[in-house]
């Protein structure tokens, strides 16, 4: 069993119990446990269950890398599920559940398919889809479906905030082992600004845990000198250090996201959870250190069998025993440490187990020194147990797995080498070359990633440079700390690397398969990704079917592809995949290293841009009133817009009815002051604006509006909207709502870049303006009433404005309507907007004034068949689509879009053309449906001949109309067509003029 | 995340203040333009590996477009210039031909 210690525990404060629960039963630990410790003293090694096939899963860990002790945690807001326990601190009342298990834990009716196996093989989501569409419909797809995702989604709305920071920083130090420690101080002391961040609640790293008896840097021990380098560090004023805080990507130029853990130890201290940290730094130092390998053998899954490095800092750290019996499984001298540690602590060690045949250096003698029994050139056969290691037995590490012995013991610590943590190093583009002594990848110095100078910004120290033993790690990080507080702007000192003291090790011993030769079925049981449960088998099946690129062969076995994204399985298994190739290891390669190095929360992706400040909104000068008058509203792009202003017990739809009613009849008025509102100035104005909009707008005479249609280079319509002629050189061109930013930036993008010697100049004024659509028969009275200006059709006819006054207001009047009513667009300035729609509120009241909707506006537009940008545009339909051939110039040899127009597709008589719908029932047609002809198409669907782009009720008709884009519309006229509904439903509709109401104009032009 | 300094106001810009546009130096076709001119001039763009000139603008900054030269693969950025040119101007080349001995592109040599 796995127990509490009372020897040991350097992180934990056994003078206080902390109290916490996992699957709802209580259970004891102190401060400075992780949940996974505390698990472990509560005698609770079977954490989770395996992905796919529901294994028992137990701890393997002690850190980033933990793969199987994956754990929903908390509840209600402040839910998270695949936490990991290795790296969660427990704090009093902290509540986990195990994941991916039915009914319980223990009992798990999912472990099924560990039974079924030999029909999931690698490429099993691949292969199915071969079989035909029943099998995978009613088999298939259901088992994915119930077993995709591990944990729970949370259902409630986080309950935490979250913050970014910014900062710059000359050197970036990521890792606060021994390694980040010393290349701080040495980039430091050349007064270069150190930032240094820590993944853990502590500083040092593995050194204190790993330190030999015989260990000392700088003739103190390895934690002493942690400790009084850390209060070195913090005396600086030019060195910032950060605990909790992982480097999680390494990016272009020297952007790098670091995570900042504030609150998940302390649930009830109050700030932010979570801070995103955004720095650029000039030069960057990956002290990221090394990840133990696992051994693959049969049964290496066991609850019970872990890493070697685990092992020990579960003893040496939190004082907990991961098992009484531990067998030791390794290639290299490393887990004699965790012999010698598990020994002192008085616990069994009846075998280590040492693939090389001639064993290990000094620290194999300390071990037997102890009384440990060494067998060199042996190898795991097999672990067995079920939920719980029971025995091992051992066979020869040349043979094929024939069992020599059998030891009872109730966890294994293996050790397969180290590999250094490369993963920042390689983010941005820093290659890595094998080293076939250590039998690791490491960074290639000379292939460093590069900035915008071209040189090298990151710099490996110590075990991330594949630096291993204390004297090497010591030089090296001191080595990269002065290069980089150089490279930053330091000043170079002539400072040394602390004194260490030497090693005698033995050379590690490649073992990528325990035994050997082992049997297929005890490759079948040895696991790689313990995740995501891809075994031996499954990467050599992969080989034999083709996938002989490590990046094919990841996807098709989904090797490493968990939430550890193969931390502990990407060497082993692309070493696997290299034998099964037959091919060296650096042929095949590794896959792509990609940030965040560990899963960040998408809380601290947002920061604190959720709820209202998600975005800002922009708001017009009147939208107060529009607020405290219960206006429905409607995002249009960043603006919020009145979509009706229903009454007291009024339904949105009957508001909209009666807008559209009030304003045919009487007078309504609408805030148009989101409408876009563009300056184009200069004696080349007219000659630019002839370029941009398909009419000619250099023959606008000084006075007039001109409607205007503006397309891309491709030909496609992108805007619409009236031009006015300010005076000679000046015009101002309205976009639409949602086009004002997009439309400016194309007209400079063309003024910048292509036609930088016209003299014209831009300026986006949409802002700097209110502008209200006064509409109806009632308009001209209400502004009479106001007086001012003169605002008949004699001196102010359709199609002209006027600069002048209205009531106590500067104006400036557009005779323009889109809405087939007599119409007055008035613009005033935006400090004027609410005091000028006051006044037209009042003033009106006796002309039944009211206010409409955008809702409105659109079936009004729709009912006189104007085009709206968005319904009847979606990027692909030309105005020749819409038959607005009337607006496009004959006479100019060019405009954007024209030679687009040209195109032979462009010009196919078979181009689907603007129509008016009507229902033959009277009825609304579904939007966006499609409207089907004879025939069928290649994939035996009905042919589609047009589709809706616009529809509505319109109040003025009393029935439903429409428009929609259909194949020869124009010359169907009367025709009957069918739009099947996605309600099962056939809708009729006949095929009729766009324009509804009022054709000739005759309201609009009074 | 790369950092390019704006010509026209000399800030040093980091990506999320500017707008990326593409190719550089696009000759326009228009109408009379052959079919596969236009073709060329839409949709066909280099994509190198290597050094590369493109146009950017400084969207939320000064609101001026510009060019620049830098390598898609190393993420070195020889220089940026004015927008207001057909083909990259002398000093730029340069700066290239020091960092990349012989490199050729188009015509700019
Ligand atoms: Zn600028």
């Amino acid at each position: 069993m796995s127990t509490r210690l009372t020897g040991f525990g350097r992180l934990i404060d056994r003078s206080k119990p902390l109290r916490f629960t996992f699957d709802g039963k209580w259970m004891r630990g102190h401060p400075g446990d992780t949940l996974a410790s505390a698990l472990l003293a509560n005698d609770q090694m079977l954490v989770g269950r395996s992905f796919k096939y529901h294994r028992p899963r137990g701890i393997v860990a002690s850190g980033a890398e933990e793969p199987n002790a994956l754990v929903n945690l908390g509840k209600g807001g402040r839910f998270e599920p695949n936490q990991r326990a290795t790296t969660t601190e427990l704090f009093e009342g902290l509540r986990a559940e195990s994941q991916n298990r039915w009914p319980s834990l223990d009992f798990d009716i999912g472990s099924v398919n560990t039974y079924l196996a030999r029909f999931l093989p690698a490429g099993f989501y691949y292969k199915m889809f071969i079989h035909p569409r029943p099998f995978w419909k009613h088999v298939y797809e259901p088992f994915i479906r119930q077993s995709a995702g591990l944990g729970r989604a949370p259902k409630d709305r986080d309950g935490d905030t979250y913050e970014h920071f910014h900062t710059h920083a000359d050197v970036l130090v990521i890792g606060g082992g021994v390694a980040g420690l010393q290349a701080a101080k040495a980039a430091a002391d050349t007064g270069a600004r150190v930032f240094v961040l820590e993944q853990t609640a502590h500083w040092g790293g593995r050194a204190p845990v790993d330190a030999r008896d015989e260990d000392r840097i700088a003739g103190q021990g390895a934690a002493d000198w942690v400790a009084a380098t850390v209060a070195e560090l913090e005396a600086m004023p030019n060195v910032t250090l950060r605990l909790r805080c992982m480097g999680a990507g390494v990016y272009d130029h020297g952007y790098v996201l670091a995570y900042e853990r504030l609150r998940d130890h302390a649930p009830d201290a109050t700030g932010p959870r979570h801070r995103l940290w955004r720095i650029r730094a000039k030069q960057i130092i990956s002290a990221t250190g090394a990840i133990e390998r696992p051994l693959s053998f049969a049964g290496n899954d066991i609850p019970g069998v872990m890493l070697a490095s685990a092992v020990r800092d579960y003893v040496v750290n939190y004082a907990v025993s991961p098992g009484d019996r531990t067998v030791i499984a390794t290639n290299n001298d490393d887990a004699y440490l965790t012999a010698i540690v598990l020994k002192k602590a008085g616990l069994d060690v009846p075998r280590i187990v040492d693939a090389r045949a001639q064993g290990g250096g000094a620290l194999m003698e300390a071990a037997k020194a102890l009384g440990i029994r060494v067998d060199t050139g042996r190898a795991i056969a097999k672990v067995k147990g079920g939920k719980r290691v029971t025995k091992v037995q051992i066979c020869a590490q040349a043979g094929e797995g024939g069992v020599l012995d059998e030891i009872a013991c109730d966890a294994v610590a293996m050790s397969g080498g180290w590999s250094p943590v490369v993963h920042l190093w390689s983010h941005c583009g820093g290659k890595l070359f094998w080293d076939d002594a250590q039998a690791m990848f490491r960074p290639d110095a000379a292939h460093p990633p590069t900035g915008a100078d071209g040189q090298g910004f990151v710099t490996c120290a110590g075990a991330a440079s594949g630096a291993l033993d204390m004297a090497h790690v010591l030089e090296d990080a001191h080595a990269a700390g002065l290069a980089a507080g150089k490279a930053a702007g330091g000043k170079a000192k002539r400072t040394k690397a602390p004194e260490t003291t030497a090693r005698a090790d033995a050379p590690i011993e490649p073992v990528w398969l325990m035994p050997q030769g082992a049997k297929v079925e005890l490759r079948t049981k040895t696991w790689l990704d313990f995740q995501n449960d891809v075994k031996v088998s499954d990467v050599q099946l992969a080989a034999q079917e083709g996938f002989e690129s490590v990046e094919h062969a990841k996807r098709y076995t989904t090797l490493g592809m968990a939430t550890d994204q193969g931390k502990l399985s990407n060497i082993n298994g692309l070493a696997i995949l290299s034998d099964a190739l037959g091919q060296p290891i650096p042929q095949t390669g590794t896959t792509t290293f990609r940030p965040p190095y560990t899963p960040i929360s998408m809380g601290a992706i947002g920061g604190e841009a959720r709820g209202v400040v998600f975005q800002p909104i922009r708001r017009t000068p009147i939208h107060g009133w529009h607020e405290a008058h219960g206006a429905d509203w409607e995002p249009v792009g960043q603006w919020r817009r009145p979509y009706a202003f229903p009454r007291k017990g009024e339904s949105v739809h009957d508001a909209v009815m009666r807008e559209v009613k009030n304003t045919r009849e009487a007078l309504g008025l609408l805030d148009a002051s989101t409408l876009g509102k563009l300056i184009v100035k200069g004696p080349d104005a007219g000659k630019f604006l002839d370029m941009l909009y398909t009419n000619m707008m250099s023959t606008l005479p000084v006075g007039k509006c001109r409607y205007g249609l503006m397309c891309t280079e491709n030909g496609f319509l992108t805007d619409d909207g009236v031009v006015a002629r300010i005076d000679e050189d000046t015009f101002l061109c309205h976009t639409t709502t949602g086009g004002a930013d997009r439309i400016h930036a194309h007209m400079e993008e063309w003024l910048q870049t292509e036609w930088w010697d016209w003299k014209v100049y831009v300026a986006n004024v949409t802002e700097q303006f209110a502008q209200v659509a006064v509409v109806g028969p009632n308009a001209r009275k209400v502004l009479e009433k106001l007086g001012g200006m003169d605002v008949r059709a004699e001196a102010l006819p359709f199609m002209a404005w006027a600069d002048g006054r209205i009531g106590d207001f500067d104006a400036r009047v557009y005779r323009i309507s889109f809405s087939g009513e007599l119409s007055y667009e008035i613009a005033v300035r935006a400090s004027q907007g609410l005091a000028f729609w006051e006044a037209l509120m009042e003033a009106g009241a006796e002309f039944g004034a009211m206010p409409y909707g955008t809702e409105a506006l659109h079936i009004m537009r729709a009912e006189k068949g104007f085009i709206m940008i968005g319904d009847e545009t979606d990027g692909t339909v030309i105005p020749q689509d819409l038959g607005l051939d009337w607006a496009i110039s004959k006479k100019k040899a060019d405009y954007i879009g024209k030679r687009g127009q040209e195109r032979a597709h462009m010009t196919d008589p078979g181009r689907w053309k603007l129509v008016g719908l009507e229902t033959v029932d009277g009825s609304v047609l579904p939007d966006g449906a499609y409207a089907v002809g004879e025939g069928l198409n290649a994939n035996g669907q009905r042919v589609t001949i047009g589709r809706v782009t616009s529809t509505y009720f319109s109040p003025t008709l009393g029935r439903g109309i429409a428009m929609g884009l259909v194949k020869h519309g124009p010359d169907r006229m009367g025709e009957v067509i069918d739009f099947p509904g996605t309600d099962g439903k056939t809708y009729r509709a006949k095929i009729v003029d766009p324009v509804f109401h009022d054709k000739e104009g005759a309201k609009q032009n009074v | 995340m790369l950092i390019l300094q704006c010509p026209c106001c000399g800030v040093m810009a980091d990506e999320t203040e500017l707008a990326a546009g593409g190719e550089a130096h696009l000759k326009r076709f228009g109408p009379g333009s052959s079919d596969d001119d236009f073709e060329s001039y839409l949709f066909n763009r280099v994509n190198p590996k290597g050094v590369h000139f493109e146009r950017w603008r400084h969207a939320y900054g000064c609101g001026k477009w510009f060019h620049a030269a830098r390598c898609t693969a190393t993420l070195e950025v020889f220089g940026t210039y004015s927008a207001q040119v057909t083909e990259p101007p002398q000093e730029i080349r340069d700066k290239i031909s020091a960092r990349r001995p012989g490199w050729r592109w188009r015509e700019f040599g």
